[in-house]
Protein backbone atom coordinates (compact mmCIF):
# COMPACT_ATOMS: atom_id res chain seq x y z
CA UNK A 1 0.00 0.00 0.00
CA UNK A 2 2.89 2.22 0.72
CA UNK A 3 4.56 1.18 -2.03
CA UNK A 4 1.99 2.05 -4.32
CA UNK A 5 1.54 5.37 -2.83
CA UNK A 6 5.23 6.40 -3.51
CA UNK A 7 4.98 5.12 -6.75
CA UNK A 8 1.83 7.70 -7.19
CA UNK A 9 3.87 10.15 -5.64
CA UNK A 10 6.92 9.75 -8.07
CA UNK A 11 4.72 9.58 -11.23
CA UNK A 12 2.81 12.62 -10.35
CA UNK A 13 5.95 14.81 -9.76
CA UNK A 14 7.07 13.30 -13.11
CA UNK A 15 3.74 14.11 -15.00
CA UNK A 16 4.12 17.68 -13.54
CA UNK A 17 7.66 18.35 -15.14
CA UNK A 18 6.34 17.02 -18.35
CA UNK A 19 4.57 19.88 -19.78
CA UNK A 20 7.83 21.68 -19.87
CA UNK A 21 8.86 19.01 -22.14
CA UNK A 22 5.44 19.39 -24.06
CA UNK A 23 5.87 18.38 -27.76
CA UNK A 24 10.10 17.73 -27.21
CA UNK A 25 11.56 15.02 -28.80
CA UNK A 26 14.34 13.33 -26.65
CA UNK A 27 17.08 15.21 -29.32
CA UNK A 28 15.40 18.44 -28.58
CA UNK A 29 15.60 17.90 -25.28
CA UNK A 30 19.01 17.08 -24.98
CA UNK A 31 19.59 20.16 -26.18
CA UNK A 32 17.22 22.28 -23.87
CA UNK A 33 18.61 20.12 -20.78
CA UNK A 34 21.77 23.19 -21.06
CA UNK A 35 20.25 25.70 -23.55
CA UNK A 36 17.06 25.97 -20.76
CA UNK A 37 13.42 26.04 -21.08
CA UNK A 38 12.27 26.38 -24.36
CA UNK A 39 15.80 26.68 -25.74
CA UNK A 40 16.02 30.14 -24.18
CA UNK A 41 19.38 30.18 -22.82
CA UNK A 42 20.91 29.19 -19.11
CA UNK A 43 23.80 30.41 -17.33
CA UNK A 44 26.71 29.41 -19.84
CA UNK A 45 24.77 28.20 -22.64
CA UNK A 46 23.30 30.71 -25.02
CA UNK A 47 19.56 30.67 -26.28
CA UNK A 48 19.04 28.74 -29.19
CA UNK A 49 15.55 29.93 -29.55
CA UNK A 50 15.38 32.10 -32.55
CA UNK A 51 18.91 31.97 -33.44
CA UNK A 52 19.80 31.57 -37.35
CA UNK A 53 19.30 27.93 -38.92
CA UNK A 54 22.29 28.19 -40.68
CA UNK A 55 24.64 29.69 -37.84
CA UNK A 56 23.63 27.10 -35.64
CA UNK A 57 24.74 24.61 -37.89
CA UNK A 58 27.55 26.32 -39.19
CA UNK A 59 28.70 26.24 -35.02
CA UNK A 60 27.69 22.64 -34.62
CA UNK A 61 29.58 21.59 -37.51
CA UNK A 62 32.64 23.45 -35.69
CA UNK A 63 31.87 22.18 -32.30
CA UNK A 64 32.47 18.35 -34.37
CA UNK A 65 35.36 19.42 -36.12
CA UNK A 66 36.96 20.58 -32.63
CA UNK A 67 37.42 23.86 -34.89
CA UNK A 68 35.26 26.14 -32.13
CA UNK A 69 37.95 25.89 -28.97
CA UNK A 70 36.96 27.92 -26.37
CA UNK A 71 36.93 25.66 -22.75
CA UNK A 72 33.08 25.84 -22.40
CA UNK A 73 33.07 24.50 -26.28
CA UNK A 74 35.27 22.50 -25.56
CA UNK A 75 34.18 21.37 -22.34
CA UNK A 76 30.60 20.55 -23.13
CA UNK A 77 29.67 20.98 -27.02
CA UNK A 78 32.22 18.63 -28.56
CA UNK A 79 31.16 15.49 -26.68
CA UNK A 80 27.50 16.86 -26.74
CA UNK A 81 27.82 16.95 -30.92
CA UNK A 82 29.90 14.09 -31.46
CA UNK A 83 26.84 11.82 -32.04
CA UNK A 84 24.71 13.78 -34.13
CA UNK A 85 24.02 13.42 -37.58
CA UNK A 86 23.60 16.23 -39.68
CA UNK A 87 20.09 15.20 -40.76
CA UNK A 88 18.95 15.74 -36.93
CA UNK A 89 21.54 18.84 -37.06
CA UNK A 90 19.37 20.26 -39.20
CA UNK A 91 16.21 19.43 -38.15
CA UNK A 92 16.92 20.71 -34.60
CA UNK A 93 18.26 23.82 -36.02
CA UNK A 94 15.55 24.60 -37.91
CA UNK A 95 12.84 23.79 -34.85
CA UNK A 96 15.11 26.38 -32.38
CA UNK A 97 14.80 29.08 -34.97
CA UNK A 98 11.02 28.61 -35.19
CA UNK A 99 10.83 29.30 -31.14
CA UNK A 100 10.43 33.30 -30.89
CA UNK A 101 12.77 34.89 -28.67
CA UNK A 102 12.98 36.46 -25.53
CA UNK A 103 15.48 39.24 -24.46
CA UNK A 104 17.87 38.39 -21.41
CA UNK A 105 17.63 42.06 -20.49
CA UNK A 106 20.25 41.27 -18.03
CA UNK A 107 23.17 43.95 -19.01
CA UNK A 108 23.83 47.29 -17.16
CA UNK A 109 21.50 49.64 -18.46
CA UNK A 110 23.50 52.38 -18.11
CA UNK A 111 25.30 51.20 -20.43
CA UNK A 112 22.97 50.54 -23.37
CA UNK A 113 22.76 53.65 -25.22
CA UNK A 114 26.98 53.61 -25.48
CA UNK A 115 26.53 50.04 -26.65
CA UNK A 116 23.86 50.64 -29.27
CA UNK A 117 26.20 53.87 -30.60
CA UNK A 118 29.11 51.47 -31.08
CA UNK A 119 26.50 48.87 -32.27
CA UNK A 120 25.56 51.18 -35.38
CA UNK A 121 28.13 53.36 -35.93
CA UNK A 122 31.28 51.55 -34.95
CA UNK A 123 34.20 53.82 -33.57
CA UNK A 124 35.33 55.13 -36.93
CA UNK A 125 38.32 57.18 -35.38
CA UNK A 126 39.66 53.56 -33.51
CA UNK A 127 39.16 51.53 -36.30
CA UNK A 128 35.96 49.77 -34.40
CA UNK A 129 33.16 48.74 -37.23
CA UNK A 130 29.87 49.08 -37.05
CA UNK A 131 27.89 45.38 -35.52
CA UNK A 132 24.81 46.83 -38.02
CA UNK A 133 26.58 46.06 -41.09
CA UNK A 134 26.37 42.43 -40.23
CA UNK A 135 24.18 41.56 -37.63
CA UNK A 136 21.65 43.63 -39.18
CA UNK A 137 19.78 46.97 -37.43
CA UNK A 138 17.73 44.63 -34.81
CA UNK A 139 20.64 42.69 -34.35
CA UNK A 140 18.28 39.86 -35.72
CA UNK A 141 21.57 38.01 -38.24
CA UNK A 142 21.60 36.20 -41.64
CA UNK A 143 22.27 33.55 -43.07
CA UNK A 144 24.71 32.07 -40.89
CA UNK A 145 25.74 35.39 -39.08
CA UNK A 146 24.13 34.67 -36.04
CA UNK A 147 20.97 36.69 -33.99
CA UNK A 148 22.93 38.93 -30.99
CA UNK A 149 19.60 40.93 -29.76
CA UNK A 150 19.02 39.62 -26.38
CA UNK A 151 21.41 37.26 -26.11
CA UNK A 152 22.77 37.25 -22.01
CA UNK A 153 25.03 39.70 -21.59
CA UNK A 154 27.38 36.88 -19.99
CA UNK A 155 27.49 35.08 -22.61
CA UNK A 156 28.07 38.07 -25.47
CA UNK A 157 30.61 39.77 -23.10
CA UNK A 158 32.66 35.72 -23.22
CA UNK A 159 32.46 35.50 -27.00
CA UNK A 160 33.91 39.18 -27.87
CA UNK A 161 36.42 38.47 -25.04
CA UNK A 162 37.45 35.13 -26.36
CA UNK A 163 38.19 36.02 -29.96
CA UNK A 164 40.45 38.28 -28.58
CA UNK A 165 42.18 35.72 -26.21
CA UNK A 166 43.45 33.56 -29.41
CA UNK A 167 40.29 31.46 -29.87
CA UNK A 168 38.69 30.29 -32.81
CA UNK A 169 34.81 30.11 -34.33
CA UNK A 170 35.82 27.45 -37.53
CA UNK A 171 34.33 29.56 -39.72
CA UNK A 172 35.80 32.20 -42.00
CA UNK A 173 34.52 35.14 -39.76
CA UNK A 174 35.87 38.64 -39.24
CA UNK A 175 34.95 38.51 -35.90
CA UNK A 176 39.00 37.91 -34.52
CA UNK A 177 39.59 41.35 -36.34
CA UNK A 178 36.29 42.89 -35.31
CA UNK A 179 37.05 41.89 -31.63
CA UNK A 180 40.99 42.68 -31.54
CA UNK A 181 39.98 46.24 -31.44
CA UNK A 182 37.55 46.34 -28.93
CA UNK A 183 38.43 47.48 -25.33
CA UNK A 184 36.90 46.05 -21.88
CA UNK A 185 34.62 49.43 -21.99
CA UNK A 186 33.38 48.83 -25.64
CA UNK A 187 32.84 44.86 -24.78
CA UNK A 188 30.88 45.63 -21.48
CA UNK A 189 29.00 48.39 -23.52
CA UNK A 190 27.97 46.32 -26.33
CA UNK A 191 27.17 43.21 -24.31
CA UNK A 192 24.54 45.46 -22.19
CA UNK A 193 22.83 46.67 -25.15
CA UNK A 194 22.51 43.69 -27.09
CA UNK A 195 20.97 41.95 -23.83
CA UNK A 196 18.05 44.10 -24.16
CA UNK A 197 17.35 43.46 -27.34
CA UNK A 198 14.45 42.36 -28.84
CA UNK B 1 48.88 80.98 3.23
CA UNK B 2 46.93 82.07 0.37
CA UNK B 3 49.85 82.46 -1.90
CA UNK B 4 50.80 78.80 -1.44
CA UNK B 5 47.45 77.92 -2.06
CA UNK B 6 47.78 80.20 -5.14
CA UNK B 7 50.93 78.53 -6.09
CA UNK B 8 49.65 75.26 -5.35
CA UNK B 9 46.62 75.55 -7.61
CA UNK B 10 49.08 77.07 -10.53
CA UNK B 11 51.88 73.76 -10.21
CA UNK B 12 48.65 71.66 -9.83
CA UNK B 13 47.03 73.03 -13.58
CA UNK B 14 50.77 73.57 -15.08
CA UNK B 15 51.24 69.57 -14.46
CA UNK B 16 48.05 68.63 -15.96
CA UNK B 17 48.18 70.92 -18.96
CA UNK B 18 52.16 69.14 -19.49
CA UNK B 19 50.18 66.01 -18.96
CA UNK B 20 47.17 66.63 -21.27
CA UNK B 21 49.73 67.74 -24.17
CA UNK B 22 52.00 64.60 -23.62
CA UNK B 23 49.09 62.46 -23.73
CA UNK B 24 47.81 64.27 -26.71
CA UNK B 25 51.12 63.74 -28.70
CA UNK B 26 51.43 59.77 -27.90
CA UNK B 27 47.56 59.77 -29.54
CA UNK B 28 49.09 60.98 -32.39
CA UNK B 29 52.32 58.95 -32.70
CA UNK B 30 50.17 55.83 -32.28
CA UNK B 31 47.84 57.04 -34.59
CA UNK B 32 50.50 57.88 -37.22
CA UNK B 33 52.02 54.25 -36.83
CA UNK B 34 49.20 52.30 -37.27
CA UNK B 35 47.77 54.75 -39.79
CA UNK B 36 47.54 53.65 -42.85
CA UNK B 37 47.75 49.35 -42.16
CA UNK B 38 45.24 49.69 -39.23
CA UNK B 39 42.52 51.61 -41.69
CA UNK B 40 42.86 48.86 -44.47
CA UNK B 41 42.49 46.12 -42.17
CA UNK B 42 39.29 48.30 -41.24
CA UNK B 43 37.74 48.34 -43.88
CA UNK B 44 38.97 44.31 -44.99
CA UNK B 45 36.68 43.74 -42.23
CA UNK B 46 33.67 44.24 -44.05
CA UNK B 47 34.94 44.13 -47.57
CA UNK B 48 36.58 40.81 -47.18
CA UNK B 49 39.89 39.97 -46.83
CA UNK B 50 41.37 40.58 -49.78
CA UNK B 51 38.66 43.40 -50.79
CA UNK B 52 36.53 41.27 -52.87
CA UNK B 53 33.36 42.07 -51.40
CA UNK B 54 31.47 40.27 -48.99
CA UNK B 55 28.16 39.21 -47.44
CA UNK B 56 26.89 41.04 -44.13
CA UNK B 57 23.60 41.69 -43.62
CA UNK B 58 23.65 44.54 -46.18
CA UNK B 59 25.81 42.94 -49.52
CA UNK B 60 29.71 44.84 -49.12
CA UNK B 61 31.04 45.27 -52.72
CA UNK B 62 34.45 44.97 -53.87
CA UNK B 63 36.93 46.95 -53.71
CA UNK B 64 39.94 44.59 -55.29
CA UNK B 65 40.89 46.21 -58.96
CA UNK B 66 38.44 49.21 -58.55
CA UNK B 67 39.34 52.77 -59.96
CA UNK B 68 41.11 54.90 -57.63
CA UNK B 69 39.30 57.38 -58.95
CA UNK B 70 35.96 55.86 -57.99
CA UNK B 71 36.57 54.96 -54.89
CA UNK B 72 37.48 58.76 -53.56
CA UNK B 73 34.71 60.35 -55.94
CA UNK B 74 32.23 58.04 -53.20
CA UNK B 75 33.88 58.61 -50.51
CA UNK B 76 33.22 62.04 -50.67
CA UNK B 77 29.76 61.31 -51.73
CA UNK B 78 28.98 59.69 -48.50
CA UNK B 79 30.56 62.49 -46.74
CA UNK B 80 28.41 64.88 -48.70
CA UNK B 81 25.61 63.05 -48.26
CA UNK B 82 25.03 62.48 -51.87
CA UNK B 83 24.90 59.26 -51.33
CA UNK B 84 22.59 57.83 -48.47
CA UNK B 85 24.35 55.42 -46.53
CA UNK B 86 24.49 56.08 -42.63
CA UNK B 87 27.47 53.00 -42.09
CA UNK B 88 30.16 54.78 -44.83
CA UNK B 89 29.43 58.11 -44.07
CA UNK B 90 30.75 57.32 -40.72
CA UNK B 91 32.90 55.32 -41.55
CA UNK B 92 34.35 57.96 -44.50
CA UNK B 93 33.62 61.43 -42.74
CA UNK B 94 37.24 60.80 -40.32
CA UNK B 95 39.24 60.05 -43.20
CA UNK B 96 41.98 62.36 -44.66
CA UNK B 97 42.08 62.72 -48.33
CA UNK B 98 45.57 61.62 -48.35
CA UNK B 99 43.91 58.19 -46.68
CA UNK B 100 41.51 58.01 -48.81
CA UNK B 101 44.16 58.29 -51.63
CA UNK B 102 46.30 55.78 -50.02
CA UNK B 103 43.64 53.68 -49.60
CA UNK B 104 42.25 53.95 -53.12
CA UNK B 105 45.58 53.07 -54.11
CA UNK B 106 46.31 49.84 -52.25
CA UNK B 107 42.86 48.41 -53.05
CA UNK B 108 43.33 49.18 -57.36
CA UNK B 109 46.63 46.82 -56.44
CA UNK B 110 44.81 44.04 -55.58
CA UNK B 111 43.64 40.87 -57.71
CA UNK B 112 41.52 38.14 -55.71
CA UNK B 113 38.85 35.91 -57.16
CA UNK B 114 35.33 37.01 -57.79
CA UNK B 115 33.08 36.56 -54.78
CA UNK B 116 31.12 34.40 -56.79
CA UNK B 117 27.79 32.79 -55.76
CA UNK B 118 25.05 34.46 -58.43
CA UNK B 119 22.44 32.20 -60.47
CA UNK B 120 24.26 31.28 -63.72
CA UNK B 121 20.75 30.90 -65.32
CA UNK B 122 20.85 34.39 -67.08
CA UNK B 123 24.35 35.07 -67.43
CA UNK B 124 24.26 34.84 -71.05
CA UNK B 125 21.53 37.09 -71.59
CA UNK B 126 23.03 39.67 -69.11
CA UNK B 127 25.77 39.28 -71.37
CA UNK B 128 23.91 40.31 -74.37
CA UNK B 129 23.01 43.35 -72.23
CA UNK B 130 26.21 44.50 -71.09
CA UNK B 131 27.93 44.25 -75.12
CA UNK B 132 24.99 45.05 -76.43
CA UNK B 133 22.66 46.76 -74.68
CA UNK B 134 18.60 47.08 -74.81
CA UNK B 135 18.15 49.79 -77.90
CA UNK B 136 14.49 49.36 -77.39
CA UNK B 137 14.50 50.37 -73.85
CA UNK B 138 16.78 53.33 -74.42
CA UNK B 139 19.57 51.20 -72.25
CA UNK B 140 23.24 51.62 -73.72
CA UNK B 141 25.41 48.76 -73.73
CA UNK B 142 27.55 48.70 -70.17
CA UNK B 143 30.46 48.10 -72.10
CA UNK B 144 30.58 51.59 -73.97
CA UNK B 145 31.41 52.95 -70.30
CA UNK B 146 32.55 50.41 -68.06
CA UNK B 147 34.65 48.74 -70.66
CA UNK B 148 34.68 45.04 -72.84
CA UNK B 149 35.66 43.83 -69.82
CA UNK B 150 34.35 45.65 -67.27
CA UNK B 151 37.37 47.37 -65.51
CA UNK B 152 36.13 50.87 -65.61
CA UNK B 153 37.97 54.22 -66.21
CA UNK B 154 38.73 57.29 -63.42
CA UNK B 155 35.55 58.02 -62.21
CA UNK B 156 33.70 55.06 -64.20
CA UNK B 157 33.31 52.14 -61.65
CA UNK B 158 34.69 48.42 -62.18
CA UNK B 159 31.98 46.15 -62.20
CA UNK B 160 34.22 43.23 -63.11
CA UNK B 161 33.77 40.50 -59.78
CA UNK B 162 31.43 42.72 -58.42
CA UNK B 163 29.43 41.26 -55.26
CA UNK B 164 25.75 40.45 -57.16
CA UNK B 165 23.39 40.92 -54.45
CA UNK B 166 25.44 44.52 -54.61
CA UNK B 167 25.18 45.07 -58.39
CA UNK B 168 21.12 44.40 -58.04
CA UNK B 169 20.71 46.45 -55.11
CA UNK B 170 22.23 49.06 -56.52
CA UNK B 171 20.61 48.97 -59.76
CA UNK B 172 17.10 48.32 -58.73
CA UNK B 173 17.31 51.41 -56.10
CA UNK B 174 19.41 53.55 -57.72
CA UNK B 175 17.50 57.13 -57.14
CA UNK B 176 17.35 56.38 -53.32
CA UNK B 177 20.82 54.97 -53.11
CA UNK B 178 22.86 57.24 -55.44
CA UNK B 179 23.12 60.20 -57.50
CA UNK B 180 21.37 62.96 -54.79
CA UNK B 181 23.42 65.78 -56.07
CA UNK B 182 22.68 65.34 -59.36
CA UNK B 183 25.29 68.22 -60.72
CA UNK B 184 28.24 67.19 -59.33
CA UNK B 185 27.63 63.32 -59.40
CA UNK B 186 28.81 61.32 -62.26
CA UNK B 187 26.69 58.42 -61.23
CA UNK B 188 23.98 60.96 -62.20
CA UNK B 189 23.72 59.35 -65.80
CA UNK B 190 23.12 55.87 -64.03
CA UNK B 191 19.23 56.98 -63.27
CA UNK B 192 17.63 56.77 -66.36
CA UNK B 193 19.45 53.93 -67.70
CA UNK B 194 18.70 52.23 -64.23
CA UNK B 195 15.36 53.21 -64.39
CA UNK B 196 14.77 50.98 -67.93
CA UNK B 197 15.99 47.89 -66.98
CA UNK B 198 13.53 45.47 -65.46
CA UNK B 199 14.49 43.51 -62.32
CA UNK B 200 15.33 40.53 -64.55
CA UNK B 201 17.34 42.59 -66.68
CA UNK B 202 19.45 43.26 -63.67
CA UNK B 203 19.94 39.96 -62.58
CA UNK B 204 21.35 38.81 -65.66
CA UNK B 205 23.66 42.07 -65.90
CA UNK B 206 24.77 41.80 -62.48
CA UNK B 207 25.07 38.13 -62.36
CA UNK B 208 27.16 38.41 -65.78
CA UNK B 209 29.79 41.00 -64.65
CA UNK B 210 30.33 39.11 -61.23
CA UNK B 211 31.91 36.36 -62.81
CA UNK B 212 34.23 38.89 -64.86
CA UNK B 213 37.53 38.30 -63.56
Amino acid sequence: MKRIGLKIAIMAILASAAPSWAGESPAVRNCTWCHGTGAQGYTVAPRLAGQRPQYIMSQIRSFREHARDNPFSKQYMWSAVAALDPHTARDLAEYFATIPAKAANDGDRTLASRGRTIYLEGIPEANIVSCYACHGPNAEGVRDIPRLGGLAYFYLKGRLEQWGQGYHSGTESPMPMVASHLGPDEIEALASYLSFVK
Amino acid sequence: MKAAGLRLTLLTAALALGFSVSGHAQDMVVHAKGGLEAKLEYCKTCHGLSGQGYLGYFPMPRLAGQQPEYIEAQLRAFIERRRTNPIMFNVAHVLSPSIMTALATHFRGLNPRPFGGAPRGSIAAGKRIYEEGLPESNVPACSACHGTEGKGQNEIPRLAGQVYAYTVGQLTGWKTERGQGSAVDTSAIMAPTAHNLTRSQVEAVAAYVSYLQ
